[in-house]
């Protein structure tokens, strides 16, 4: 009963006092005289943005830095010591290690399976209905795509019947010993990044086929006039026009590999050496309670993401220089 | 292009037809075995989701449509009442429409002004916003937590809107201002000359007009929200009251290891809304996941 007055009161209360502060707020700013009035509205019209992002973007960032320096309970300095810890304890160095892994594999296998969709269904009829099954996934959390893909590679004894896909597939084959797949290191990482792979190659497919609906027909009509082979079309042609659309969709893969958490919370909890380094500083956070270990790897995590920032940057005044 | 097509298919005789039917098999079979490959795990799950347990336990799903069909219901009851799926449903839902009404109003505010309004700084308040886009959470969970345990608002649904918010709001001012900065410029104007003021430009003529970039943005941070794990794990903790679906599902895959027929039944129940919202609005869950895939 509580929870439906707390719903209640939510749907009508709170567009309510936005919509309420802003009238508010138009009301004082166009009695005050004249000249004020133009100077104080666009920042009354900001004000409610600005505040949520300095308390929960700017403010905590600068906070994270500070916290790096200091001890478990950010009460005494202790200099380099946080990032000391992250560059040389041993489960961070297999943290750094599989998000190394995540990186590369995660961003070339979405990348290059969106890629391949991409153009192998720009030649069938049934286009539509084969990306709209690829993109499915993107729907879907990572914590059920983690349960999904925990079921297909679930192992049983030899034996016994197994249950995990996987595992009866390649049983098919004779002498095949059913395997455990995401409890051997370091191959069991591979398993993880698949799952994620699932989820996000869809993504990746839709923005690399809307990118080669964009190039003009004739361009490679001339080039089949002048013989040139389907491969030769795509590697000489199509590609190098795609290539600022692949470049987008690597750093956003990037930008993912680097945080990704839930995959790993949920298929291992982080066993098994499948840690990265979101896991490593959720750990630190909540079972070793040592903020100074937390905030250095969230700096880490920051600095890595740092290139893609400055890439996003320029390109935005790229695209702001052509309006 | 349609013309000339079908002249030249008219042209092609009929043996080298069929042989480049046969040469395009191999383009077929590749697309199929990727479909195939992308459904099957779904299905799995779906099927083992209605399976009793003792069969999920000993054979695989696919035995399911060998007879004896059995398929029974008794998993999503079991999960609904005695694993708090029930009540995670209601919990998630609390969360995620607030966490959505709450910044997209609030980012059309300052989309306006970023768009319609001049003030000193608008450039370089700007481009902060683009480059917060992408800093990780990772980088601010320890200041706010600490700020939500000294506020009482560390488990809270008050204080996960609020944070939800916050990391929402990059991306919604950067879309919001883009669209509505394309606006028409004649449309205000002629507005102004109408005497209307700003509040009625933003409610009269803003809004209404802006009302597919909105259901697009609304749709991808409701479904980031309902997806979310971490930033519930981090401000909500574990308690079960105000878990939404995705904290239970992932205690549940701690607690039931090999309970495959729960597990199954809990994914999917967290499943239903987000897939009803790709079926049913799909124009607008593209654009809006495209748009927003930018955010860090």
């Amino acid at each position: 009963m509580d929870r439906l007055w707390l719903a209640a009161a939510v749907v009508a209360g709170i567009p309510l006092l936005l919509v309420g502060y802003i009238t508010l707020a138009e009301g004082a700013v166009s009695r005050l005289p004249g000249r004020g009035s133009g100077w104080i509205r666009p920042w009354l019209w900001l004000a409610p943005g600005l505040f949520f992002i300095t308390v929960f973007l700017i403010y905590p960032t600068v906070g994270t830095l500070r916290l790096s320096f200091l001890g478990p309970d950010s009460t005494r300095p202790v200099g380099l010591a946080n990032y000391v810890f992250v560059f040389t304890d041993k489960s961070m160095l297999v943290a750094l290690r599989n998000n190394g892994l995540w990186l590369v594999l995660f961003t070339l296998l979405t990348v290059g399976l969106g890629l391949l969709v991409a153009v192998l269904t720009d030649r069938v009829r049934y286009e539509a209905a084969a990306k709209s099954l690829v993109f499915l996934p993107m729907a879907v959390s990572f914590t059920a795509a983690s349960v999904i893909w925990k079921f297909m590679f679930d192992y049983r004894p030899p034996g016994t019947p197994q249950t995990g896909t996987l595992n009866a597939v390649l049983s098919l084959i004779p002498g095949f010993q059913p395997r455990a797949w995401l409890i051997n290191p370091p191959l069991n990482n591979v398993f993880l990044i698949v799952a994620a792979v699932w989820v996000w190659t869809g993504f990746c497919m839709v923005i690399l086929s809307a990118a080669l609906k964009g190039i003009p027909s004739e361009v490679q009509e001339a080039a089949r006039v002048d013989g040139a082979t389907e491969w030769q079309l795509f590697w000489r042609i199509t590609f190098p026009l795609l290539g600022s659309t692949v470049a987008v969709a690597i750093t956003i893969m990037v930008v993912f590999a680097l945080k990704t958490f839930d995959v790993v919370y949920v298929m291992t909890n982080g066993n098994y050496d499948t840690q990265n380094t979101a896991f490593a500083q959720y750990e630190q956070l909540f079972v070793n309670h040592d903020f100074g270990h937390a905030a250095a790897i969230g700096v880490v995590l920051l600095i890595a993401i740092l290139p893609v920032l400055a890439f996003n940057l320029r390109r935005f005044q790229q695209q702001e220089s052509t309006r | 292009m349609a013309a000339i097509e079908l002249r030249r298919a008219a042209a092609v005789p009929v043996a080298p037809r069929l042989e480049r039917r046969l040469g395009r098999l191999p383009l077929h079979l590749v697309i199929v075995v990727i479909c195939a490959l992308w459904l099957l795990p779904s299905v799995g799950l779906l099927v083992s989701s209605f399976r009793p347990p003792q069969l999920v336990a000993t054979t695989g799903w696919w035995t399911a449509f060998h007879p004896p069909f059995e398929f029974t219901l008794q998993n999503y009851r079991q999960v609904l009442s005695t694993y708090n799926m029930g009540t995670s449903f209601v919990n998630s839902l609390l969360i995620a429409v607030p966490a959505t009404v709450i910044p997209l109003l609030i980012a059309a505010y300052a989309a306006y002004a970023f768009a319609w309004m001049r003030f000193p700084g608008r450039q370089g308040l700007f481009l902060v916003v683009v480059g917060l886009l992408v800093v990780p959470l990772q980088t601010t969970f320890i200041p706010v937590l600490h700020l939500f345990v000294q506020l009482g608002l560390a488990g809270t649904f008050l204080g996960i809107w609020l944070a939800h918010t916050g990391y929402g709001l990059p991306l919604a001012i950067y879309l919001l201002r883009n669209f509505i900065g394309e606006l028409p410029k004649d449309m205000f104007e002629s507005a102004l000359i109408d005497g209307a003021g700003h509040w009625t430009m933003f409610f009269r003529l803003v809004l209404p007009t802006s009302v597919a970039a909105l259901a697009s943005l609304a749709i991808f941070q409701f479904l980031w929200v309902w997806n979310d794990l971490l930033v519930a794990l981090i401000y909500l903790g574990g308690q079960p009251s105000v878990a939404p679906v995705t904290v239970t599902i992932s205690n549940l895959t701690n607690s039931l290891g090999q309970g495959w027929q729960l597990l199954t039944a809990a994914a999917f129940i967290s499943m239903a809304l987000p897939l009803a919202v790709f079926f049913g609005l799909q124009r607008y869950f593209a654009s809006g996941l495209l748009a927003g895939s930018v955010k860090g």
